[in-house]
């Protein structure tokens, strides 16, 4: 009897590891960040593109407007697909754009704004990356919405879609 | 001279603790690193790691020990910003109470059937 009692629970316990295991084999664990946060934003320093001066955040997102913020470089090449559709973003009234120019060469970014426009009413150089890391960035391009509260109310990862865009002037209203 | 012994004595004194303080920081930050995932990278702590990331990540961390935050404080802040996937060490929560649990039941489990045969053996 307890021989077979044994048994029966080397048994249980051989498919509790083995559904354990499967389960971790048919699941991705690759990275996956939450797009639909309600964050505040972290109190940072940065420098202004054009003339060095440093911004503190609380600065930046002063006005009772909505804010996004876009995580771009020269070297990116989907940050030169999603371009046209940041130019069509800032003719909205609703909306400042903030440019945080990431890990970049300084001279190829303002060649990339002389090329493609500058939608941005201001442009933060981020020289070694902290300044997305205190936005909760882990690749560029990345765009995030924040509101009239200064929170974070939503993030893309990758280049704008036109689905995004429409969710984006959805939020705006 | 005394003069001249006890400026070269506070010079050393205070060089010393620089390096010590200095030191201390490296070790904070390389214990921190180790303990933090490279999110663009498989398997790899940023500590391992030379991805942009990980370099900024690095950079981010050495700032709050400047700042004066507790090793506790920053994975918190980070945590805060990229969710309990970033720390190595996961923290006992619903999601992973099983991880934590398991071992000391195996454990416990094994103990006790090591001490039945072992009573068993003497009576």
């Amino acid at each position: 009897m307890k021989n077979k009692l044994l048994l029966l629970f080397l048994f249980a316990f051989f498919i509790f590891c083995f559904f354990i295991f499967y389960k971790s084999v048919n699941t991705d664990s690759s990275y996956k960040p939450n797009e639909n946060l309600e964050k505040k934003i972290n109190n940072f320093i940065a420098e202004d593109f054009f003339s060095g001066d440093k911004i503190e955040s609380q600065e930046l997102f002063k006005n009772n407007k909505f804010y996004i913020v876009n995580i771009w470089a020269a070297w990116c090449r989907p940050c030169r697909e999603e371009h046209p559709k940041l130019m069509e973003l800032s003719k909205n009234q609703n909306v400042q754009l903030i440019g945080i120019n990431y890990r970049d060469n300084k001279k190829k970014a303002k060649q990339f704004i002389e090329d493609y426009g500058n939608p941005f009413s201001l442009i933060l150089y981020d020289k070694k990356g902290t300044v997305a890391i205190e936005l909760g960035a882990y690749g560029i391009p990345e765009t995030f919405i924040i509101n009239k509260d200064k929170k974070i109310v939503k993030k893309y990862l990758g280049a704008l879609t036109d689905q995004n865009l429409k969710e984006i002037y959805s939020t705006l209203k | 001279m005394k003069k001249l012994i006890c400026y070269l004595l506070i010079f050393f004194l205070s060089n010393n603790s620089l390096s010590y303080s200095i030191e201390n920081e490296r070790n904070s930050k390389n214990e921190i690193s180790k303990n933090i995932r490279c999110l663009i990278c498989q398997g790899q702590s940023i500590y391992d790691s030379q991805s942009d990331f990980a370099i900024s990540m690095k950079i981010v961390i050495e700032k709050k020990i400047i700042e004066g935050l507790t090793e506790d404080e920053i994975y918190d802040y980070l945590k805060n910003q990229y969710g309990q996937w970033i720390l190595y060490d996961p923290e006992l929560n619903k999601k992973t109470f099983i991880l934590w649990i398991l071992p000391i039941l195996l454990f416990l489990l094994g103990g006790a059937i090591i001490v039945k045969k072992i009573l068993i053996k003497k009576i």
